[in-house]
């Protein structure tokens, strides 16, 4: 059966969407994302969509629900790469993403994601000396 | 005055002619040169109208035609099915009103996006969606 894959990258899991998702294959990656997530105790994911061009109603909440299947789990969810058209479109869609954020690239995303475990961090706990985001585990 | 200077129909049938069906409407648009902004926002339209075929009404067919009209060039989809029908169409209308449980923008999401949008449905009979996409539009 077809599957999107789901790459870890320290304690981030990145996931490429390149194919245009059906119901099955959306469904797959969502049970499979929240067992890599519980597997690897990621704290955040990373969902590429630079490959997509067009984003409708259904695979809005498809990432909409990934997104709050991964908050229940502790982790953060950042949309990247959307294209500009794509972007533009989805406002007059009407659709939001609640709980989802986006940045330009990967290398944005994770900047974004390592600041926003880092201000939970502190906010949650005193600060620890070591504060090295990329340890595994 | 309207002209129609090229048609092609369309059967939607399973949820792999959704993916087939919007390239298809991405070669027409194309075609006249309608820009990426205005592409995605009728693909997307298109998609979501299709997806409502397939869901409530499990199919039907699609028309696709290159209109001008003066000095304007655009694209118009009709989508006919034969299914339920639907009793309220001003409520059906309504952003977040969904009897799918789902987001409920398709109907009025794809207004949004598109130059001229008009919906005509009988109950036991069917419903026919019509959209223009001016290429300027
Ligand atoms: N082709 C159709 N045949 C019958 N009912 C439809 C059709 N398209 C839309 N509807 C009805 O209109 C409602 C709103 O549709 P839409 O705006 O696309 O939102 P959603 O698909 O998320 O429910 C649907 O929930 C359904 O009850
Ligand atoms: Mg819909």
């Amino acid at each position: 059966m077809e599957r999107i894959p789901i790459l870890r990258m320290g304690s981030f899991l990145l996931v490429t969407i390149q194919v245009d998702l059906y119901d099955r294959l959306a469904l797959t990656l969502e049970s499979d994302l929240v067992q890599a997530i519980s597997k690897t105790g990621a704290q955040g994911v990373l969902i590429d969509i630079s490959a997509v061009s067009i984003v409708d109603s259904f695979m809005g909440r498809i990432i909409g629900n990934i997104a709050s299947m991964a908050r229940l789990l502790d982790a953060y969810t950042v949309v990247v790469g959307m294209q500009p058209a794509v972007a533009i479109t989805l406002i007059e869609l009407g659709l939001t993403l609640p709980g989802v954020q986006t940045a330009l690239n990967v290398e944005k995303g994770m900047q974004l994601l390592q600041s926003r475990i880092q201000v939970t961090a502190s906010v949650e706990e005193a600060p620890n000396e070591d504060d090295d985001a990329g340890s595994p585990e | 005055m309207l002209v129609v200077l090229n048609k092609d129909a369309f059967q939607i049938q399973r949820e792999q002619d959704v993916i087939l069906f919007r390239n298809r409407v991405k070669e027409f648009a194309v075609r006249i040169g309608m820009g990426v902004v205005n592409q995605t926002k009728l693909i997307t339209a298109a998609s979501e109208l299709v997806r409502n075929m397939l869901r409530y009404a499990s199919g039907g067919e699609v028309l696709i035609e290159v209109i001008t009209r003066g000095r304007e060039n655009g694209i118009r989809l009709t989508f006919k099915d034969q299914g339920p029908g639907i009793p309220d169409i001003k409520l059906a209308m309504q952003d977040g009103y969904s009897t799918g449980r789902s987001l409920g923008l398709g109907l009025p999401g794809t207004k949004r996006l598109v130059s001229e949008f008009d919906i005509k449905s009988t109950v036991g009979v069917g419903t026919t969606v019509t959209i223009v996409k001016w290429k300027n539009g």
